[in-house]
């Protein structure tokens, strides 16, 4: 076994250094965070010894009222989730969610490459907290460091006895599988995630009645959690739900790993202060990225994700917090904002979006399968400048027929348009199909003078790429 | 116009139940039952919501959207999919709002932007789900202006079905019928998104033998029949309920035809039979009513060939036979291919003649006592508890009712216990499954209920027996005696006795049962030894059906005359002195009786080929020439004569008429003869113990008559464990000599592990070398050498 | 002839005992039959269809939905340029036309010499490192076309053999469970109490 396998050029992730708290980060800048040496070497497995000297329940209780939101994209808190499953039904299992693939979204990854031990100690202090009796932890395809970094921590822990059969010689006996994807972004939807971690089509399922705390993995009660979520439990168990709560605001405690890229001067992933960072910190802070590459103008930025509406300087002040971002039209999801100067080809950069979508679409339902599609062929259409004005509008009509109603989108005080709050109506399965819709939507609303001088002045602008 | 749409067959209401709940869809209040689907509640209260790939006989997926209704949430209405959403007491549904109706056009919409506009030349269109819901809930334009969705043109995926991949829309039905129902997974999603398509695995056809289904339930034209493509279109067709006669399950089916041919089968939901399924034999077999070879009109043998002749030259002559004929010597074989009334007025006939040697089986079923047990029905069986399986492989012999069973094992609702010589189809699904070489299946099945935990699940609950012949090569005296042991262990079960022929189990009822022990194989005998003057074979081909090759032989050669009643000139019809055509399936009214004593209607479609008759009218005919005038001038006066004749035939004249599921009628309960199974011999261990089974398609003349599904038939070989193989020291596919005291035949061999060591399995009737050459009737069992040659 | 080997099906046997049903094992088979023939061939999706208990349609159908999952051969070296937004934002339009050049085949192409295969990928969770790019899912970051040119140096002079397996092989370190530790997978119907550790008690 090597410990250091695998290979990349150096890079370098802004990953925040200041001396604020940092929950899930603390390790990354030890070179050797990745191993179990380091690890135990900084506090390591000290919460799960902690969990183990109490009562299940006990441990259960204080996730809850630590309040961690889940970090995968909904914000459903943890400990509420475990508690949502069927009483007496037996196994339960944990599953958790490493497919990291949301356009913008990174900090699973360099979770699962840089600090693997807190990710299994978190999944420890999870199965044992919620009676879940096997956990597999299924990591993206793509990801050959995070398989391998995890695969080698594994293999460790295994041999020291933190996972497997009578974990440091208690009751407490669970198995941790390795699996990982093959390459589908929507497999990241966890009712998908499950399908394929049977061995099937990542398809997502219908909920109700599938959710997954009820019938799961197998028919049986399966939690499933992001990565960071669950990196946040040895922190937590160590330090007690208190300490946890006293970072933050009431309704978002804790912190939180952000990737900040595109058009800023300093992209990284920054674990930021729930609820109290704006996104004007975070975009022209000193300590995040410092302000807009070549001191360009913000034109837009995407703040949760690539299926988030968009946001304009309107909403800079916006502070990372779920509710304030709903209420401001769009949703922080996953944790990655995607910022766009002035020089952004902004149709074009919706068709990125889209196209993105509409490759993925699992293909189940019809809204998604056949609209995504035809949203992609139609904004490619007016992109290479072949569009008519009846395209715009065919747009704004397809996307009825994916969400019916009124779509969430960003005020803007220039255009004089208020804005309309998260969420949406859907008549897909999923969010894939809405994904595919939300950037057309967002630029149209926002930029849609973009997308007339396309349509009008036929063939007169150049095809070139997004950004100079 | 005529359309089928078995997916909206919701049977009445059911009773008050505790569970009953009400619900109003568009303001109209729906009585429901909790855990129902919406759809279904609004289906059966005449409120269509459009649907494509909810169908109510598999689970639903809600994957096309299709469905959305408006329902009354704690936040304000809110759209769901009506197929997978359960009603709720006091729900709001509405299906009329303008969000909805929005809904429902812009899916149509999407659904038809890769659809190709070829309805003129498609073979579902007027009949198209697409199509018609594109009419009532489309917006009428499409504004979809990109390029479509392409792919090569149809491809086959079996030998039966085509597959047009732009035409499909993605609905997940074929493909969840073969994965949950017929439990074929051979077609699959691939690709994914907009590129998703149906396929099967290269060189791997969907080669199930319920594909014809998906053809049905494919909501456009993207699937396709191979023996219906380009044949008619649905305007010019006309059609009639009737039941599907090829084996005994009795599916209920419509028959189509247009310009007095038949094109087509359909599959229609009855919930006590067959849920809508067909098996593709049952579904193609029609091709035989059309084809050139059917007999057209009498012949009379002279010398060596025959010459064509009147009916009432043929008629008389065969009247002449049976009034000269020396008491007693007279012999019906057959009836179990034609309706109730058809063997009632041959039973009718007989009893004039003072007939004793009867039987409408051909020495390949169980004897009548089977009936003697208390009677079980599919729903019984399927309904819970345990099932026991002495039977042949379903799957081969009784497609659908392996449907039902495998359904119930699979949603859990029973637990099968099965002991066989060899695997069958539903072994996947047994809760205990026990391979028991032929002679010893009582012993085995003993030894397995006197385990404490099957004994406890025996106990739990209803028992059903499944009983039929699982092999011709062993006496069906083993097979009764397993029931007995059975019902020995389980007094309170019940028997679904599996005899296979269309209309065995009525043509036994109402008449055609053997009388005082004397069975086709001893009728047979009779005959070779001189003592039939006048055989008459009622759809019967002892030849090629009989197990013992050389019994049937010597039987129609040692009968001074036969005469054939057939619709071809089957392999004993050439022996015959006096053939008969007769009417076929689908040219004739009446009824028929399926496995359960169902009774059910069958229809006449077409008028008769040539100058063939029902084979009542023929009876009816002969009746009156040999001076015994029965009265009967029409149907209606043979059904009132049975139902006054013949116990528990009473209600069926009427209900039959007006009911699709028909009626289960219990008539009367022969004796039971207690009977011993002679212990079979211990077999020498360099011997094979022969397993003689029957396959879907084999050379049956329904099948070798219908080209779609003539080609079918795996071919003869014999089949046994791999090591066995090796002991043999052959090569699978190579040649073996099969051999007893009585023959020996070469066949080509091949390797299974479902097959136990020790077993040799050969297939029934199928084309290549005769293994009935090796059977002898009255053999408790035979076994057989198999050496590499 | 690819069929899994009998050290593979020794792999795959072990990897299958991990779950509580054979067929999820069917992910990671399929990967381990693509790290064997460096794509998966019909013999072994026929092969891992008689090992977890599916049909070889099934199979295909769940291993075409994958973007990974090769049906032909591809080069030993498969290069995917990310062209999801923050690589588009950051150029990764320019970073593809400059790479179709200097290799000479188009996005979905292989090189004459079997090398490498270049392929359009979507978002690979790197976005702060745009635009970026993986070699047999190794990651190289803000690449310009200078060192898009120096990997492909590289890849050819065989400087990154020891780095970069070949493709079909992603992780080179593989999960072990020590048999004495591991718990065991029991399929989920014959499990018919709760955990040990929560001593009967429900958990909350
Ligand atoms: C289309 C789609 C893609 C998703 N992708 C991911 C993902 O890559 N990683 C993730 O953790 N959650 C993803 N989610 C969210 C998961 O469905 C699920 O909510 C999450 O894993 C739950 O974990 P949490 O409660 O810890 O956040 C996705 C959801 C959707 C609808
Ligand atoms: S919305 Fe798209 S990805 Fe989600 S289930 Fe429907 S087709 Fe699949
Ligand atoms: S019929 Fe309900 S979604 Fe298809």
């Amino acid at each position: 076994m090597t410990s250091n396998p695998g290979g990349t050029w150096p890079h370098a992730p802004g990953y925040y250094t200041g001396d604020r708290p940092k929950i899930v980060t603390s390790r990354f800048e030890y070179e050797d965070s990745y191993t179990l040496q380091r690890y135990e070497a900084t506090d390591g497995y000290k919460g799960l010894r902690a969990a183990l000297s109490k009562p299940a329940a006990d441990v259960h209780e204080e996730v809850k009222n630590a309040t961690v939101l889940g970090r995968g994209g909904a914000g459903f808190p943890a400990g509420n989730k475990w508690g949502l499953t069927p009483q007496g039904v037996w196994p339960r299992y944990l599953v958790v969610n490493g497919d990291e693939s949301e356009p913008g979204t990174y900090k699973d990854r360099l979770l699962m490459e840089r600090d693997p031990h807190q990710l299994i100690e978190g999944c420890l202090i999870a199965c044992y907290a919620a009676g879940l009796s096997r956990c597999f932890l299924y990591i993206r395809g793509e990801m050959a460091l995070a398989q391998e970094r995890v695969a080698a921590a594994l293999n460790e822990a295994y041999a020291a006895g933190y996972v497997g059969k009578n974990i440091l010689g208690s009751k407490f006996s669970v198995d941790i599988v390795l699996h990982w994807g093959a390459g589908a972004y929507v497999v990241g939807e966890e009712t998908a995630l499950i399908e394929s971690l049977e061995g099937n089509r990542g398809m997502p399922r219908l909920k109700p009645p599938y959710f997954p705390a009820a019938i799961g993995l197998y028919g049986q009660p399966t939690i499933v959690n992001n990565v960071e979520t669950l990196a946040n439990l040895p922190w937590l168990a160590r330090n007690g739900a208190a300490a946890y709560t006293a970072i933050g605001t009431a309704t978002s405690p804790g912190t939180r790993m952000v990737a900040v890229s595109g058009h800023v001067k300093r992209p990284g992933v920054y674990e930021i202060i729930n609820g109290l960072t704006t996104f004007r910190d975070l975009l022209y802070g000193e300590e995040f990225c410092q302000g807009i590459r070549n001191d360009n103008e913000l034109k837009a930025f995407v703040p949760g994700g690539g299926s988030a509406p968009w946001f304009t300087e309107d909403q800079l002040d916006v502070a990372f917090e779920g509710p304030q971002a709903g209420a401001a039209g769009s949703m922080l999801g996953s944790g990655a904002v995607m910022v766009m100067d002035s020089t952004t080809d902004i149709p074009r950069a919706a068709l990125t979006l889209t196209r993105f979508y509409a490759h993925e679409s699992c293909g189940k339902c019809t809204p998604c399968r056949e609209g995504g599609t035809w949203l992609e062929r139609i904004l490619s259409r007016v992109v290479d400048g072949k569009g008519t004005d009846a395209d715009l509008d065919q747009l704004l009509e397809v996307g009825q027929s994916i969400c019916p109603g009124e779509f969430p989108h960003a005020s803007n005080a220039k255009l004089g348009i208020s804005a309309v709050p998260f969420p949406y109506r859907m008549n897909t399965i999923c969010f894939v199909g809405p994904s595919a819709y939300a950037p057309v939507h967002s630029a149209l609303t926002l930029f849609r003078s973009e997308f007339e001088a396309r349509v009008t002045k036929r063939n007169l602008i150049p095809v070139t790429a997004v950004s100079q | 116009m005529t359309t089928i749409d078995n997916s909206a067959e919701v049977e009445n209401t059911p009773p008050v139940d505790p569970n009953a709940v009400t619900i109003t869809i568009n303001g109209r209040a729906v009585a429901a039952r909790k855990g129902e689907l919406i759809i279904a509640a609004a289906d059966r209260a005449n409120e269509y919501i459009p649907r494509f790939c909810y169908h109510p006989r598999m689970s639903p997926v809600g994957m096309c959207r299709q469905c959305l209704v408006e329902i009354e949430g704690p936040r304000g209405p809110m759209m769901v999919v009506s197929c997978m959403t359960p009603v709720a007491d006091g729900q709001v549904v509405r299906t009329d709002t303008p969000q909805v109706k929005r809904a429902h056009e812009g899916i149509l919409e999407l659904l038809l932007a890769n659809h190709p506009l070829d309805c003129p030349v498609c073979d579902k269109g007027g009949e198209c789900p697409l199509q018609d819901q594109a009419f009532s809930h489309g917006a009428g334009e499409s504004r979809f202006v990109e390029e479509k969705r392409h792919y090569e043109k149809p491809i086959a995926i079996s030998d039966l079905v085509f597959l047009d991949r732009e035409r499909c829309i993605l609905c997940d039905r074929c493909t969840r019928f073969a994965d949950e129902v017929a439990g074929d997974p051979l077609i699959s999603f691939t690709q994914r998104g907009n590129n998703t398509q149906v396929m099967t695995f290269p060189n791997e056809p969907f080669a199930s033998y319920f594909s014809g289904n998906t053809v049905q339930i494919c909501p456009v034209g993207a699937l396709t029949a191979q023996p219906y493509r380009f044949k008619a279109r649905p305007w010019d067709l006309e059609q009639r309920e009737s039941t599907c006669t090829t084996c005994s399950v009795g599916c209920r089916t419509v028959v189509q035809s247009s310009r007095d041919e038949i094109l087509r089968y359909q599959g229609v939901d009855s919930d006590p039979v067959n849920w809508g399924w067909l098996c593709d034999r049952g579904r193609f077999n029609f091709q035989s009513v059309n084809s050139e070879d059917r007999l057209v009109s009498p012949q009379v043998k002279s010398g060596d060939s025959f010459t064509s002749a009147s009916w009432s030259d043929a008629l008389e002559t065969v009247a002449r036979t049976m009034r000269l004929a020396t008491p007693g010597s007279i012999a019906i074989l057959g009836g179990a291919r034609g309706t109730n009334e058809d063997a009632f007025m041959w039973a009718t006939l007989a009893d004039a003649l003072g007939v004793t040697m009867r039987d409408a089986q051909m020495d390949d079923g169980l004897p009548t006592s089977i009936f003697s047990y208390t009677q079980a029905t599919i729903d019984s069986a399927c309904a819970g508890g345990t099932v026991i399986l002495l039977a042949p492989d379903l799957k081969e012999e009784l497609p659908v009712l392996h449907l039902r069973l495998r359904d119930a094992a699979d949603k859990k609702r029973i637990r099968i216990i099965e002991v066989s010589s060899h695997e069958s189809g539903l072994t996947k699904q047994a809760w205990r499954s026990v391979r028991a070489e032929s002679g010893t299946i009582a012993t085995a099945l003993g030894a397995l209920l006197a385990d404490s935990e099957v004994a406890a699940q025996l106990a739990s609950g209803p028992v059903t027996i499944v009983a039929g012949r699982a092999n011709l090569a062993e006496s069906s005296a083993h097979t009764m005696a397993a029931v007995d042991v059975a019902v020995g262990v389980a007094s309170h079960a019940a028997v679904l006795p599996v005899l296979r022929r269309g209309n065995v189990r009525g043509a036994l009822s109402v008449g055609l049962a053997p009388q005082n022990g004397k069975d086709a194989a001893a009728i047979l005998e009779a005959s070779a030894n001189g003592h039939v003057e006048c055989l008459i074979l009622l759809g019967a081909d002892p030849m090629s059906d009989v197990a013992d090759a050389d019994l049937a032989r010597r039987g129609i050669a040692g009968a001074k005359f036969v005469v054939a009643i057939d619709t071809f000139l089957t392999q004993s019809a050439a022996h015959a002195d006096v053939v008969l055509p007769a009417a076929a399936y689908g040219e004739k009214d009446g009824t028929t009786m399926n496995l359960e004593g169902r009774v059910t209607n069958v229809v006449q479609k077409i008028t008769p080929r040539g100058t063939s008759r029902a084979d009542w009218m023929i009876a009816a005919e002969l009746a009156d020439l040999v001076g015994h005038d029965t009265g009967v001038t029409t149907l209606a006066d043979v059904q009132k004569l049975l139902s006054s004749r013949v116990p528990g035939f009473g209600v069926t004249t009427t209900a039959v008429a007006i009911k699709r599921d028909g009626v289960v009628v219990s008539a009367g309960t022969p004796v039971r003869t207690p009977l011993s199974a002679t212990p079979a011999p211990t077999r020498n261990s360099y011997e094979f113990r022969l397993d003689l089974s029957r396959k879907l398609y084999d050379r049956a003349v329904g099948t070798i008559t219908s080209p779609a599904i003539a080609e079918l038939s795996v071919g003869a070989s014999v089949c046994i464990h791999p090591l066995d193989l090796e002991r043999v020291g052959a090569a699978v596919g190579a040649t073996v000599r099969v051999s007893n005291n009585h023959s020996s035949i070469v066949l080509p061999v091949a390797a299974s592990a479902a097959v136990p060591r020790g077993t040799a399995v050969v297939p029934f009737n199928q084309p290549g070398a005769d293994i009935r050459e090796l059977i002898r009737h009255g053999e408790s069992v035979v076994d057989v050498r198999i050496e590499s040659m | 002839m690819a069929r899994l080997t009998e050290e593979n099906v020794r792999l795959a046997r072990e990897i299958i005992s991990r779950y509580p049903k054979p067929r999820s094992a069917t992910i990671p088979l399929l990967h381990l039959a693509q790290e064997q023939d460096g794509f998966v061939t019909n013999e072994a999706m026929e092969h891992i269809g008689e090992l977890v208990g599916a049909t070889s349609a099934e199979v295909y159908g769940t291993a075409s939905f994958y973007e990974m999952f090769k049906f032909e051969p591809v080069g030993k070296y498969l290069i995917n340029i990310c062209g999801t937004m923050s690589c588009a934002l950051m150029g990764a339009e320019e970073l593809m036309h400059h790479a179709e050049a200097r290799l000479g085949i188009h996005m979905g192409g292989t090189t004459p010499d079997g090398l490498i295969t270049l392929e359009r990928a979507e978002c690979q969770a790197a976005c702060t490192e745009a635009p970026c790019l993986q070699v047999n899912y190794r990651y190289r970051f803000r690449v310009t076309a200078e060192n898009f040119d120096t990997l492909v140096d590289q890849l050819q002079s065989g400087a990154l053999e020891g780095e970069i397996p070949a493709h079909g092989t992603v992780a080179a370190v593989r999960q072990h469970i020590p048999a004495d530790k591991a718990v065991g997978a029991i399929a989920p119907e014959d499990v018919t109490e709760g955990p040990a550790w929560l001593d009967g008690k429900a958990a909350l």
